[in-house]
Order: structure tokens, then C-alpha cells, then sequence
């Protein structure tokens, strides 16, 4: 499932990429996509993880960049 | 808005202490104002205070991400070049050397926070083009309630409901007028200047504002399918796919890092052991962690694709992602429709052979082809104009025409295919333009020739593509000798003829299978039964589609104007586009290693590396903003076509 975010806060552009590597590696993220122009997150989890995985996303965003909040 | 201008006075703020206090110790020197071993403390308490005015948030940050584990965090590198350079400036005071170095740790603080002001004010500059197209956002429909007219949400209006859109209110969904005349500016969906006037039975576009009078619509999409809600959609996430230069600076950033603050380590050790000589070359090392972010480079680049999107979308060309905009700049083989596309789709029947049967020949037709939303099929039906005789069953053979049965007749109309297919004798008319011949009853009765109409701008884009040696490639159904005349008259540097609406695929799959490995596709389309062919180029590139979802989903590239001419715009926009992305990707990295090695030479202070990082990201970033200049040229004429045109009516009417 494919699932689009806003994202609030984020300032950083590097931090956007640290976030969309880090994202990406989470186990059940096939793929993550972080726009830091567009303030967006796009990630593709698989659908019966999906709360699960949205915690751990939200968990690796809080550590990269604690600024950041995901409204989910 | 707020927090941008509070930085910004912090900023200055900071930067006036500074100097002051910069050009006072430059004439009396500081550190001597009291004569004492601990003279250097004076000095050192001034700029403190300023570091911390200006650092106070870099310092946060920098301890609160360290406490997650974040080493290589960009504050935290900051927080020890310069903690490290004041740390050099007391060593020095303490052993009772010139008192230097303050201002430095000061200095580099201060510039990085003016890059990192910089930066958010122009992403956010960048941000605001992207808004400005939202604001075709609808707010509210005014919906007929029995008398009563309501305001509500677009979401909530429901197909086949009726509103009403006064003069100045935006089009809020996909509708058909069904009373009422009006002109509409289409601007802000398609680039083009010149209002559009609509009456009843003309569709109006969601986005679009009604300029002169109040209109009834009845609606025929809800929000979620209308045009403008799917046109945010696709800008909003255009973003998402990321261009291959974009990739590879967040590739060239994850690596980045790590390696200059392991050189900075390396520097800081190594010589120093040898040497002894700990203080030059610890500062040495310093001065490496002040260009060690490489912000410059992540922000640049995906700014100058956020621009490119955004300026294109303002002249009526949607772009789906940044890794299109690469595709385009690349794309030297354009391949085009023949009809919609180069032509204008409009057909007009131009000869019946013979002439004397002309009513006749065009009531068969007419009967055949009264059920089809081909083109060629409503040109005939309009030429006819009667009412046409029902009955008849209707059987489509692919692409070769329509056979249409009663209990005593069979009326074949068709291209030579159907004829052949049917044994029945005929006499092949050589002319250019369609022709779709009728016989009845197994005896060939007659042929219609029919014709489109080439675009004006067709010829001059055509042109303007072969300048630029790009290969282009027309496909269409007309037979060999239709397509290689009209293929000489615009300008094509080849064709594909008697090719079937599902040939197209094949043909297409060919040339990509054919082209080199540099090479990229880019199909040009009306977006009617082209679908497949758009989602399998390169680049797809659909064109006049406003209201036509299938064409939007499918393509690439959308031309939400009906000319060509986008097409050039397009390519403009990509090719400035790349242009900066490269200049900047080797202007940055360029700068950032000249600096590390300046640096590791000893040749550049600190002074200079910072002047030379903030330097780099202003310039890089200036540069991306650049991306947006220098298209308006158009526009212009479009708005002077207008004033010329009113010109001529008026002296019409005198």
C-alpha cells in the first residue's frame, strides 16, 4: 500500500535524505520517498504491517530529526 | 512567515555586535586592555556572548541530536569547529601567545546561521510559485436546491447536480452549461491568456474563473475526478520522483560527510604526532568540519527541479516528476500522432467521387458511421445533416471500416481493406486525405475524401526540433502515399503509415527496441487511444487534454493547451533546468574541495572556508532560482495577439 504524508517542520534538506535512507531500510518499507521541496513523504508498506511499520517511521523521524512531525 | 524574521533580526543583531566589537579589537586590540596573564579573557567574554546569541539553537540542536546518537549530525559538527577553535584561541591565551582566534569561532557561527536564513527563505520563495497554483483550489460551489441556492463544499456536490457560477467565481467542478453564456479564463489550467467563451452544451473545466456573467452548470464529475482536483494531485507529488541527479547528491551526501570529518580526524592526528606541532594542524582539521555539511548540494538541486515544475506548470505543461524533466532534456526522438496532434482533428469532407451521387453516397455513410465518435465518422454525419434512417445493425471491423445490415440491405463503408476483404470491385482514388469508400449491396457505389487540417504551429515546431537534431517520427493510419506527402510538407524526418490504433504499440516498442542506448523516446499524443503507447515511451506527452482522465493518468507530460508549441516550452524549461543542476553539482563540489584541500595545505583559514561554504550554497541556490526566468515571451504575444485582435474588431465595426 502506498500512502502519502505531510510533513510539518521539516527545515533540513539533509536531514530529508537521512530520513528516506533511513525509512527505506525499516523491514516491510519497499520503498520511501522523502521530498524536502514539497514537505511530503511518500512510503510503500506492506499492508498487514502497516501500523507497526508507521510506528518505527515515526520513531526513526523523531531521531533524525526531532523538529519534524509526520501528520499521519 | 515569523520565525524567518526573528532569525533574520538575531541575525543582524548578531552581525552588528560583531563587527563592532571585530574593528575595535582590530585598533586596540582587546586583549592588551588589561595588562595581565589573563588578559585574553576580555575578549574571549565579548565574542561568548555574541557565539551564543547567534549559536544558541545550533548548540541545542547539536547536543539533543548527539544525545539520540546522531555523530554526524550537521549542528554537532558546527558546535565542535567552532568549540574547537575557541578551545585554540585560550590554549593560546593561556601559554601567553597573541590573543587571536576568537573572532573566528565567532565569525563562522554567525555565516553558517546567514546560509541557513538564506536557505529557508528561498525554499520558501520556491514553495510559494507551487502555492500559487493551488489557489485554483475551489473553495465553494453554489449549489440549486429546489429555489433555494446553497453554498457548500465542492466534495459534497453530487453528478447531475445543478450550480450556479457567478461572474468572478472560480469553476468549482467538471460540468456541461446548461444555461447561460459566458467567457472563461482558462489561465491558470492551460497558460493561455486569451479568455474562452462558453455557451449552453459547452463543457466548463474545474480551475478555470468565470469572467462576464452567471452561468448554470450541471455537474458531470465529482470533486475527486474533477480536473482540478487531479491536477493537484499530480503537481503535489510531482516531487516524489526523483531525477537521477537528485539521487546521486543524496548518494554523493551520505558519503560526504563521513569522509571529511574522518580526513578532519586523520589531520588532526597524524601530523600532529610527527610534527608535534598539534595546534596548526588540529586547526587545520577545524577548518574541514566548517564545509563538512553539504547542504548546498542537497537543496540546490532538488530546488532547481521544485522551480522547473512550478514554471512549467505556470505555461500550461504538467510535468509528473524531476526524473521527466531529465528524460525530456535527453529525448531526441519524438515520435507524434498524426491526427489531434500534428493535425487538427477537425476533418471536413473535401471531394465526393462522383459528385453526382453526393447525397447518396453520404446517407449510406452516414448510416454505417452514425454510432462512431471517430472523427472521420462525425465529419461525415455533420456533411450529411439529415435525419438518418435507423435499423440498421452496426458491425465494426478493426481497423478497416463499419458493415451495416437491414433485412434487404448491407452498406459497407471502409478504406480499401474492407473493400478487398469483401471481393468487392472499386477504383482506388491517389489523393491526399482519407478516404472512405461505400458500397452497397457487394457494388461499389462511391468514395468520400476527407481532410484535416494542419496546425499553424505544426511546420515551425517540427523545425525548431530538427535545429535542435531531433529525430521526428509521425505514425498514422493514412496509407503510404498520404503519409509521405504530409510527411514532406511539415517536415518529418520519417513516418510509420497504415499503421492500426493497435499497431501503434508495436511500432513504438520497435523504435525503442531499435534506439541507441543514450537515445530517449518522447510520443506525442491527443491522448485519445493512445494510452498504452504514453505509459510505454520514454516520455509520454499528452496534449489538449483538459478533461480527458484517462490521457492525464497515463501520460508523462501533460499539455493541458492544445499547441505544440508547449512542447518547446517544455523542452526549454528542461534543458535551463539541467543546465543549472549541472553548473551547480560542479560548481559546489568544485568549491568544496578546493576549500578542503586549501585548507588542508594550510592556505585557507577558517575564514575563508566558511565565507567560501555559505558563499557556494547562496550562489548554488541563486542559481537554482534561475530555473524560473525567461519564459514570459510568450505570454507576451498571447496578450498582444488580444490587444491586436480587439484592435481589428473595433476597426471592423467603424
Amino acid at each position: 500500500m502506498t500512502k502519502v504524508f505531510k510533513l510539518k517542520d521539516l527545515d533540513c534538506p539533509n536531514c530529508a535524505a537521512k530520513m528516506e535512507q533511513a525509512i527505506g531500510k525499516l523491514p516491510a518499507v519497499n520503498s520511501a520517498s522523502v521530498s524536502f521541496m514539497g514537505q511530503k513523504m511518500v512510503i510503500d508498506v506492506n499492508d498487514e504491517q502497516f501500523d507497526v511499520v508507521m510506528q518505527k517511521v515515526v520513531k526513526v523521524c523523531r531521531k533524525i530529526e526531532p523538529d519534524c512531525q509526520i501528520l499521519l | 512567515m515569523k520565525k524567518l524574521t526573528k532569525q533574520m533580526i538575531r541575525i543582524v543583531v548578531a552581525l552588528v555586535l560583531f563587527v563592532a566589537v571585530f574593528a575595535i579589537d582590530k585598533v586596540i586590540n582587546l586583549g592588551a586592555v588589561w595588562p595581565s596573564p589573563y588578559g585574553w579573557l576580555f575578549p574571549f567574554g565579548l565574542y561568548l556572548v555574541i557565539y551564543l546569541l547567534i549559536g544558541y539553537d545550533v548548540l541545542w540542536k547539536a547536543i539533543r541530536n548527539l544525545v539520540r546518537g546522531q555523530l554526524l549530525d550537521e549542528n554537532f559538527l558546527m558546535m565542535v569547529a567552532t568549540m574547537g577553535a575557541f578551545a585554540l584561541a585560550i590554549y593560546r591565551g593561556v601559554n601567553g601567545q597573541i590573543i587571536e582566534g576568537f573572532d573566528e569561532a565567532c565569525a563562522v557561527l554567525l555565516f553558517y546561521q546567514v546560509g541557513e536564513w538564506f536557505q529557508k527563505y528561498a525554499t520558501r520563495r520556491s514553495r510559494r510559485s507551487i502555492a500559487q497554483l493551488m489557489a485554483i483550489r475551489p473553495d465553494y460551489a453554489n449549489r440549486v436546491n429546489g429555489d433555494n441556492i446553497e453554498q457548500v463544499d465542492p466534495t459534497v456536490v453530487k453528478v447531475d447536480d445543478i450550480i450556479l457560477i457567478n461572474p468572478g467565481e472560480k469553476v468549482p467542478l467538471d460540468g456541461v452549461v446548461i444555461k447561460g453564456a459566458s467567457s472563461i479564463d482558462t489561465k491558470a489550467l492551460t497558460g493561455e491568456a486569451l479568455p474562452r467563451a462558453v455557451a449552453v452544451n459547452d463543457i466548463v473545466i474545474s480551475g478555470c474563473v468565470n469572467l462576464t456573467s452567471q452561468i448554470t452548470v450541471k455537474v458531470t464529475k465529482i470533486f475527486y475526478d474533477s480536473t482540478v482536483a487531479k491536477i493537484l494531485d499530480l503537481v503535489e507529488n510531482a516531487a516524489m520522483k526523483k531525477a537521477k541527479s537528485e539521487n546521486f547528491i543524496t548518494k554523493f551526501a551520505r558519503y560526504y560527510t563521513p569522509t571529511v570529518v574522518v580526513l578532519a580526524l586523520i589531520l588532526a592526528v597524524v601530523p600532529g604526532v610527527v610534527t608535534g606541532d598539534w595546534a596548526t594542524w588540529v586547526y587545520r582539521a577545524l577548518s574541514f568540519l566548517v564545509v563538512s555539511c553539504p547542504c548546498a548540494l542537497v537543496i540546490s538541486i532538488p530546488m532547481s527541479f521544485f522551480v522547473a515544475l512550478g514554471t512549467a506548470s505556470r505555461h500550461g505543461i504538467l510535468i509528473k516528476g524531476s526524473n521527466y524533466l531529465e528524460q525530456l532534456y535527453k529525448a531526441n526522438v519524438f515520435v507524434f500522432d498524426k491526427t489531434g496532434t500534428l493535425t487538427k482533428g477537425n476533418f471536413a469532407i473535401t471531394r465526393v467521387e462522383p459528385v453526382s451521387r453526393r447525397t447518396e453516397i453520404l446517407r449510406l455513410a452516414a448510416i454505417a458511421e452514425r454510432d462512431s465518435r471517430h472523427p472521420i465518422a462525425m465529419a461525415i454525419v455533420s456533411a450529411y445533416g439529415q435525419r438518418i434512417p435507423a435499423g440498421y445493425t452496426l458491425t465494426n471491423v478493426a481497423g478497416a471500416g463499419v458493415i451495416a445490415r437491414n433485412a434487404d440491405t448491407i452498406i459497407y463503408c471502409g478504406n480499401e481493406k474492407l473493400l478487398q476483404q469483401y471481393h468487392i470491385a472499386f477504383t482506388p482514388l491517389n489523393v491526399v486525405g482519407t478516404v472512405s469508400y461505400v458500397a452497397q449491396n457487394g457494388t461499389y457505389v462511391g468514395a468520400i475524401v476527407i481532410q484535416d487540417e494542419i496546425k499553424p504551429e505544426t511546420i515551425g515546431v517540427l523545425n525548431d526540433l530538427r535545429q535542435q537534431a531531433i529525430s521526428t517520427v509521425m505514425m498514422t493510419g493514412d496509407n503510404e502515399n498520404v503519409a509521405s506527402s504530409f510527411a514532406e510538407q511539415v517536415g518529418l524526418s520519417s513516418y510509420r503509415a497504415s499503421l492500426l490504433p493497435q499497431d501503434k504499440v508495436d511500432a513504438v516498442e520497435e523504435l525503442l527496441a531499435a534506439k541507441g542506448k543514450n537515445d530517449v523516446l518522447c510520443f506525442v499524443g491527443d491522448g485519445i487511444n493512445d494510452a498504452p503507447v504514453l505509459m510505454r515511451a520514454d516520455v509520454g506527452v499528452a496534449m489538449g487534454v483538459v478533461g480527458s482522465d484517462a490521457a492525464i493518468e497515463a501520460a508523462d507530460v501533460v499539455l493541458m493547451h492544445d499547441d505544440l508549441r508547449g512542447l518547446l516550452t517544455a523542452k526549454k524549461v528542461a534543458h535551463k533546468t539541467m543546465m543549472i543542476v549541472k553548473e551547480n553539482i560542479v560548481f559546489s563540489i568544485g568549491v568544496k574541495l578546493l576549500i578542503l584541500v586549501l585548507a588542508a595545505l594550510g592556505i585557507a583559514n577558517m575564514w575563508l572556508a566558511v565565507f567560501g561554504d555559505v558563499g557556494v550554497a547562496i550562489l548554488a541556490i541563486l542559481n537554482a532560482l534561475r530555473v524560473n526566468l525567461g519564459y514570459y515571451k510568450r505570454r507576451k504575444e498571447g496578450l498582444l495577439n488580444v490587444r491586436l485582435a480587439n484592435i481589428l474588431n473595433t476597426n471592423e465595426k467603424t
